[in-house]
């Protein structure tokens, strides 16, 4: 009989550290499969940020980089720079890409570097706590916004990917959600439809993940998916945006 | 191979040795006074097949350099005071990744946005870390256009051997000053032929297992045995790299300390005293770090004195004192903030020794 699900080869067969509902875990399988269905495991450069995915190397099975706080996609173009014939990509979170990271974001962009981005927009700092990130919800508590954000101190969420939108060099952004398997599906077509731009030379391509943190929205994980689903998604809303 | 004389400035002649030495990546922010070696890089390194990026910024350049090391590029960076201290974060990175890298600072004054007159006041943050955590980088400190062009094949050499930052500590006189160059033929190569294969680096997984390049070490210990590994390559630099050039030790009296184009001025001191009868040497460290001590205590005698020459406050003062270690007499005459040091001011304050 065959074997129609299995074990991605890109993916180590370890446990990760990650809690319990936290969306990294099913972003990183995602990743793997689409390396391995695209026959690129030999030639992928991946880049890791600072923050809960910072050892997203040691679950990946093909050539990573680490990369300081906010820098992946510097080091991302570097890499691409030299050694153009490998698919490389970055895998930052929002604190990563839209708050420390948003200069080296938005000019490499603009450079229209020819490189993979997978953006994980959980709205909070993980890593560190549970901190208010670029884009916390207006009204959602975090440890440095304990009466939740307002727009008079903390300014509106950042929708950096409708920015980064505007640029002529971006060829594709998409923003997709894991709060449910059909989403999952469309999320895992857009990873593979941004690594395939790469493959065929088009350019700049951002997946922006809407990914829960269950253990810093203070929710059970099925809640914090119905939190995507009801309350994220009007600030985000889903689909192509370029 | 052929050579050929050429007038250069020092920014230009740094750029050309690093090409003809196999880089093939550099990454730069414009800052004067090193904006000769950025512009110069724009045109002749995508002509001799390597990638030129104007980079958004300082840390941006310096993650690229990251980047295209790991992937096994020669790559380098350049700037100048404040702009190397924004390149701190990157360089500890690097240092800690295990990457070599090449990064030049031609020297301006400071502290804050200073001025863009040449100094010596980098010093401390180039041999001491500069950066965050317990690391070195090899720091070379050229003295003339042709030391600067020739030491771009051994910054590279040796970031390559250690796998570590090697930094180009110039200022901004050797920058922007011409001189004669005798330069080896656009054609000949450089030393390209002689690079090492990187079989760390990231070139995608083919037929090996996977690569990874960080600095990051959570299980507890395993950070403090990876420090040690770090210590024992650093000892080894200590004990293999260490260069200086000297003058007149045997029978010296008074020795002049002085590294850059500020020890051009301090020879110059020196030769005009010789003249004049007064025993005086002169001791140019070639390397900073490692600081060449051998220097100092092959030559020790009770009745030396040293006289330390900075466009600084007194900066590498503190190491020629830890090589002399109380058993001679060490002055210090220094300016900075755009000041140099005169063959007279010099001569002058030797007399008071």
């Amino acid at each position: 009989m065959e074997k129609i699900f299995k074990h991605p080869k890109s993916l180590r067969n370890i446990a990760t550290h990650y809690c319990a509902g936290c969306g990294h875990g099913t972003v990183h399988r995602i990743i793997a499969e689409v390396v391995d269905e695209l026959g690129i495991r030999e030639r992928v450069i991946g880049v890791a940020p600072v923050g809960c995915a910072v050892i997203a190397y040691d679950y990946w099975d093909f050539d990573c980089s680490e990369a300081a706080h906010g820098r992946a996609l510097a080091v991302a173009t570097g890499i691409k720079r030299e050694r153009p014939q490998n698919i490389v990509f970055t895998y930052q979170g929002d604190g990563d890409l839209a708050a420390i990271g948003t200069s080296e974001t938005i000019h490499a962009a603009n450079r229209g570097e020819n490189v993979t981005v997978i953006f994980i927009n959980n709205a909070v700092y993980g890593m560190t706590g549970g901190q208010m990130a670029p884009t916390t919800l207006l009204g959602q508590k975090t440890t440095t916004t304990p009466l939740g954000r307002e727009i008079k101190s903390h300014g509106w969420p950042l929708r950096i990917s409708e920015m980064l939108a505007l640029l002529p060099a971006v060829k594709y952004i998409e923003r997709v959600s894991l709060h449910s398997p059909q989403e999952t599906i469309k999320t895992k077509q857009a990873i593979k439809t941004a690594f395939q731009n790469q493959i065929d030379n088009i350019g700049f391509s951002l997946v922006e993940v809407l990914s829960s943190c269950p253990t810093y929205w203070d929710m059970p994980p099925k809640k914090a998916l119905d939190w995507i689903k009801n309350e994220m998604i009007k600030e985000f809303p889903l689909g192509r945006i370029k | 191979m052929s050579i050929k004389k050429v007038l250069i400035t020092g920014n230009e002649a740094i750029a050309e040795g690093a090409v003809q030495a196999g880089c093939t990546f550099y990454a730069g922010y414009p800052i004067t006074p090193q904006n000769e070696l950025t512009a110069y890089m724009s045109r002749r390194l995508p002509e001799a097949g390597g990638t030129f990026i104007q980079s958004e910024s300082e840390l941006a350049a310096i993650n690229m350099v990251f980047g295209a090391s790991a992937a096994g590029a020669r790559a380098m960076t350049s700037s100048s005071s404040p702009g190397m201290s924004l390149k701190q974060e990157g360089i500890s990175y690097i240092a800690g990744a295990e990457l070599p890298a090449v990064i030049v600072n031609i020297m301006r004054g400071g502290p804050g946005l200073g001025n863009i007159w040449p100094a010596q006041s980098d010093y401390f943050q180039a041999t001491r870390s500069g950066g965050h955590g317990d690391y070195h980088s090899i720091v070379l400190a050229p003295s003339s256009v042709q030391e600067a062009y020739e030491m771009m094949f051994l910054a590279f050499d040796l970031a390559d051997k250690y796998r570590t930052p090697a930094i180009i500590l110039g200022d901004g006189m050797l920058g922007q000053m011409m001189e004669p160059l005798l330069v080896r033929s656009k054609e000949s190569g450089g030393g390209r032929e002689k690079l090492q294969t990187k079989p760390w680096a990231l070139t995608g997984c083919r037929g090996r297992r996977a690569n990874i390049i960080k600095s990051f070490y959570m299980v507890e210990g395993d950070l403090e045995k990876f420090n040690l590994t770090l210590q024992k390559k650093y000892k080894a630099i200590q004990q293999e790299e260490a260069r200086y050039e000297s003058l007149f030790l045997d029978d010296a009296r008074i020795i002049l300390v002085a590294y850059g184009t500020m020890a051009r001025i301090a020879r110059a001191a020196v030769n005009n005293l010789r003249k004049k009868g007064k025993k005086a040497g002169l001791i140019r460290p070639i390397t900073l770090w490692p600081f060449p001590q051998k220097a100092f205590t092959r030559h020790l005698r009770p009745n030396i004195r040293y006289l330390v020459v900075e466009m600084s406050y007194g900066q590498m003062l503190e190491d020629v004192k830890l090589a002399v270690n109380g058993k001679a007499k060490v002055e210090f005459l220094g300016r900075a903030g755009g000041g140099v040091p005169t063959e007279k001011e010099i001569i002058k304050s030797l007399s008071r020794l």
